[in-house]
């Protein structure tokens, strides 16, 4: 399985490659890795069902807990096969599309990227590793809605999908983290096994908000949805395999697979039915005001999101074999719907409904792909989407009142969704040849061999449904349940309930479908009355952030180096004294224990105080900075008679350099001679002074009078010169125990080096205005603005 | 500040710093000393030979520019990393060889000394490049 995931990735360098060779034919190539993938997942069915799962560990950073482990039960094989066999045709599909586009392996290099994440995702079992493919699904899904990169709309719409998804990756990840260290295991296949203990804990609430935030961002549920339609700046091979077939549904996979973990509580129910059916109701009608095909599909694919969500937070092994019926027809459906819609933009230029007419004489397989694909959206026997629909219904006919109100919702949706299909399969197929930019005809081989094959599979699987119920199905409605589950389906169960309320929906589809136009205009009304979504939300929030982040660096940044040092220093005194008071841990100050001073010590205090005082006494900053000298100088020689011969050396390396850079910076920026304080300035000044300096000492004080913590140091004594032949701990801590870190520094003083003297070369465009300000930030802000 | 005292006796003090700050560097590891001290000795030799001769002769002393010593001086402590994994150890453990001189005598070559001459190179580089460009009169 290791393979599988990961040959994506490896395949993807060599896809530009293969494309500078083949062009736009390297799709036919490249599709050969998805369809193997396909085979393999197929011929690991068997092994699965009598397993019950396939466990698979291969380590990766051990020491943290993170593995690359797979687990492959009926529900990750059944995503695995859809996304593998659905990639494959979009492979194709790809090819034929964006035939002579300039960066077409790049689009070949992301596509398979994705795909390779999306495995990922459904096939790991280390919560850290779906976290991983999770966010990889969500960067390439950036980079493939921003693949038209000189359009604004299209960054725009990518950054908005990486800022939901992202955020939403975020909230999972906290999610997965007070998961695994609640029950003290990072391994979905374990916590599986642990029974209710999650739905016992008192976090249970927590981790249910935060994994379903992941999952509704992703699967783009109502107020979350807004990125998806913008997603549709994509080319479409994308918005069918990314944006309907495979990533939107990551979200549902993430509830599937927590189901026997989280879900069947009353909060899950709510929480799941509530949004469920309010995304498949808003998704519908907006999809309804649509005259755009590719908007028309996106919104309904929102629809069935929310449709499955609903399903999945109803519950019960009913609801859940419908939900996998409906994730398998959809898939393939509106994969195949995408695909036709691309190919109609290909041809005819256009994708306006109200501008297509006619093309079904002129594209007579793409007309075919397209009404088997509307057929099983609407639910029309004998395809799969029909018995999706049926299982649905049956599951929904309980009699109890959440049930019976998702069944309402989910009629009403479905008679939408009846509508909206075969508006997008039949109004550019009949009726007058449109008005379009472009002489339409029949695609390549390319364009159609995809949305056929998927449309033939959705009849394929509905007439063979009842092998896939004691197979497939079967294993991913036991998987999802974690038990052994009963699904025994029928193509034709007879007239009963379900039926009836089928042809119901069909009924009340065919009335929208009948007065589309009414209804669009409609819906376009209501809408407009509203005025307000959460698209436009996402940018009002953006520019809030960006105002409150453009007032606070106003606040902080004046570009003034004493406004800088001052704020430095004040926070610096509060950091100090404010937990020591909070705490009660103020220093004792027993001058009795204090040992006397030697008389050499006292004079070199005095030498210290001296310095201090010619600082404050200077009447110019050279003076001050040869002054500070002195007081660092007096500083190291105690060093030094306290036993620190390293310190007390670099202390007098340092004051010397600190002398000469000072002074160097002074003449180079042509500072005022004198720097002198007057008036508040002044009193602040030596108030924050005062502060830190007597904090410092507080501190210092404190810490002389705990017990100090030895062990670090005994180490090093017992260990330097035997591990590591050296005698001088200071240097062998810097050069060996530590060497990380120090290589961390010095790449740190290389940076500020060079960060420096780019500062240096500035030249300030009003130098007069410079020199009036202190040192060399204020010269960035100058050139800078 | 220029006096002819400071110019004679410049050069003469920067050449015995600097042999001082390579003997600092390389008795670090058994007595005071190391890397970073010796290469701030080292810096304060070229701030005084700037000073006294000029920025010009102290970038043709140096010849290659600071900055890429420094840059060098990163590269190098990196490298020295590079034995442990042949080794099949942490990252930067230390690795100590002995290099036979004849006669019986060896010398302790060690991949901590090899960082601490990056970590030289590092501090010399990155201050002599800030000094220099600021005594830069423009």
């Amino acid at each position: 399985m290791l393979l599988a995931v990961l040959s994506g990735f490896i395949l993807a360098l060599f896809a530009p490659l293969l494309k500078r060779f083949l062009g736009y034919r390297a799709g036919w190539v490249l599709a050969l890795l998805p369809a193997s993938i396909f085979v393999y997942f197929l011929g690991q069915y068997d092994q699965v069902m009598s397993q019950h799962a396939i466990f698979e560990y291969h380590p990766w950073i051990p020491s943290l807990g993170l593995n690359l482990t797979f687990y492959l039960d009926g529900i990750s094989l059944l995503f695995a096969l859809l996304i593998s066999g659905i990639g494959t045709f979009i492979m194709i599909y790809s090819g034929g599309y964006l035939k002579g586009h300039v960066h077409l392996g790049r689009f070949f290099a992301f596509m398979l990227m994705f795909m390779a994440s999306m495995l990922g995702v459904v096939l790991s079992s280390n919560l850290m590793a779906i976290f991983l493919f999770w966010e990889l699904t969500s960067v390439t899904s950036f980079l493939l809605i921003g693949f038209d990169h000189l359009r604004q709309a299209s960054r725009r719409a990518a950054l908005q999908a990486l800022v939901v998804t992202g955020l939403g990756g975020l909230a999972m990840l906290a999610g997965f983290v007070i998961l695994g260290t609640s029950v003290g295991n990072f391994e979905m296949a374990d916590i599986l096994s642990f029974g209710n203990v999650v739905k016992d804990s008192e976090l249970y609430i927590p981790i249910l908000i935060l994994i379903l935030l992941g999952a509704f961002t992703k699967s783009a549920q109502f107020p979350f949805h807004f990125w998806l339609p913008n997603a549709m700046e994509a080319p479409t091979p994308v918005s069918a395999f990314l944006h309907s077939a495979t990533m939107v549904k990551a979200g549902i996979y993430l509830m599937m697979r927590t189901y026997p973990i989280l879900g069947d509580t009353i909060e899950w129910s709510l929480l799941l039915g509530i949004f469920g059916g309010f995304t498949l109701l808003a998704g519908t009608f907006i999809a309804i005001r649509q005259t755009d095909l590719k908007q028309m599909l996106a919104y309904t694919t929102m629809a069935s999101l929310g449709l499955l969500t609903m399903l999945l937070g109803a519950g019960g092994e009913g609801a859940i074999e419908g939900a996998v019926l409906y994730l398998l027809a959809h898939s393939l459906f509106k994969g195949g719907l995408f695909m036709v819609a691309g190919t109609i933009y290909h041809e005819a230029g256009t994708l306006d409904i109200t501008k297509l007419g006619g093309l079904g004489r002129k594209m007579p397989i793409t007309f075919f792909a397209a009404l088997i694909a509307a057929l099983s959206m609407g639910g029309i026997i004998p395809l799969v989407g029909f018995i999706a629909k049926e299982s649905m219904y049956h599951a929904l006919l309980h009699g109890d009142p959440l049930s019976t109100i998702l069944l309402v919702v989910a009629i009403i949706g479905n008679a939408m969704m009846f509508a909206i299909g075969f508006a997008v399969a039949l109004k550019p197929m009949m009726g007058k040849l449109g008005d379009m930019p472009k002489q339409a005809h029949e695609g390549s081989i390319m364009l159609w061999l995809g949305p056929l094959t998927l449309g033939l599979c959705g009849l394929a699987a509905g007439i063979g449904i009842a092998y896939l119920g004691h197979t497939i199905v079967h294993s991913a409605v036991s998987a999802i349940g974690n038990e052994n589950a009963e699904t025994d389906l029928h193509l034709w169960g007879g007239i009963n309930a379900p039926l009836i309320l089928s042809l119901l929906t069909m009924a009340w589809g065919g009335v929208i479908f009948y007065f589309y136009d009414k209804v669009r205009a409609f819906a376009d009304r209501v809408l407009n009355w509203i005025g307000w979504g959460p698209d436009k939300g996402f940018d009002q929030f953006l520019a809030l952030l960006l105002w409150v982040s453009q007032r606070i660096t106003d606040t902080f940044q004046t570009g003034h180096l004493k406004t800088y040092m001052r704020n430095t220093f004040i926070l610096l005194a509060l950091v100090i004294w404010v937990p020591m008071i909070a705490y009660d841990a103020l220093p004792d100050i027993d001058l009795s224990t204090l040992t006397k001073p030697t008389f050499y010590e006292a004079g070199i205090l005095l030498i210290a105080v001296l310095g201090l005082y010619a600082v404050l006494i200077a009447k110019s900053r050279l003076t001050s900075i040869v002054s500070l000298g002195i007081l660092g100088f007096a500083v190291a020689i105690l060093f030094m008679l306290f036993g620190a011969p390293d310190l007390s050396f670099t202390q007098f390396m340092v004051e010397t350099l600190t002398a000469v850079i000072l002074a160097l910076v002074m003449t180079r920026l042509k500072l005022d001679k004198n720097d002198a304080k007057y008036g508040m300035e002044a009193v602040v000044a030596t108030i924050v002074a005062i502060a830190v300096g007597s904090g410092f000492a507080a501190l210092l004080l404190r810490v002389m009078q705990t017990e100090l913590d030895m062990s670090l140091s005994d180490y090093f004594t017992k260990y330097s010169a035997a591990i590591a032949h050296g005698h001088n701990i200071v240097n062998v801590i810097l050069v060996d125990f530590r060497a990380l870190d120090t290589l961390g520094e010095i790449s740190v003083v290389m940076t500020t080096g060079v960060v420096i003297l780019a500062l240096i070369r500035l030249k300030p465009k009003n130098h007069k205005h410079a020199s009036q300000k202190s040192k060399s930030k204020s010269k960035l802000k100058e050139s800078a603005s | 500040m220029n006096t002819i005292i400071l110019r004679t006796i410049a050069p003469a003090l920067t050449a015995l710093m600097i042999i001082f700050s390579l003997f600092v560097l390389l008795r670090g590891h058994n007595e005071p000393g190391g890397g970073f001290i010796g290469g701030l000795i080292a810096a304060s030799a070229m701030a005084l030979y700037g000073i006294s001769s000029g920025v010009q002769a102290v970038r043709r002393a140096l010849y290659f520019h600071p900055v890429t010593m420094g840059g060098f001086g990163v590269l190098m402590a990196a490298c020295s990393g590079i034995p442990s994994y042949i080794n099949n150890v942490p990252f930067l453990s230390g690795i100590w060889w002995k290099v036979p001189l004849g006669d019986g005598e060896y010398f302790d070559l060690s991949t901590p000394m090899i960082f601490d001459i990056g970590v030289w190179f590092v501090v010399v580089g990155a201050i002599t490049a800030i000094m220099l460009t600021l005594e830069e009169a423009d």
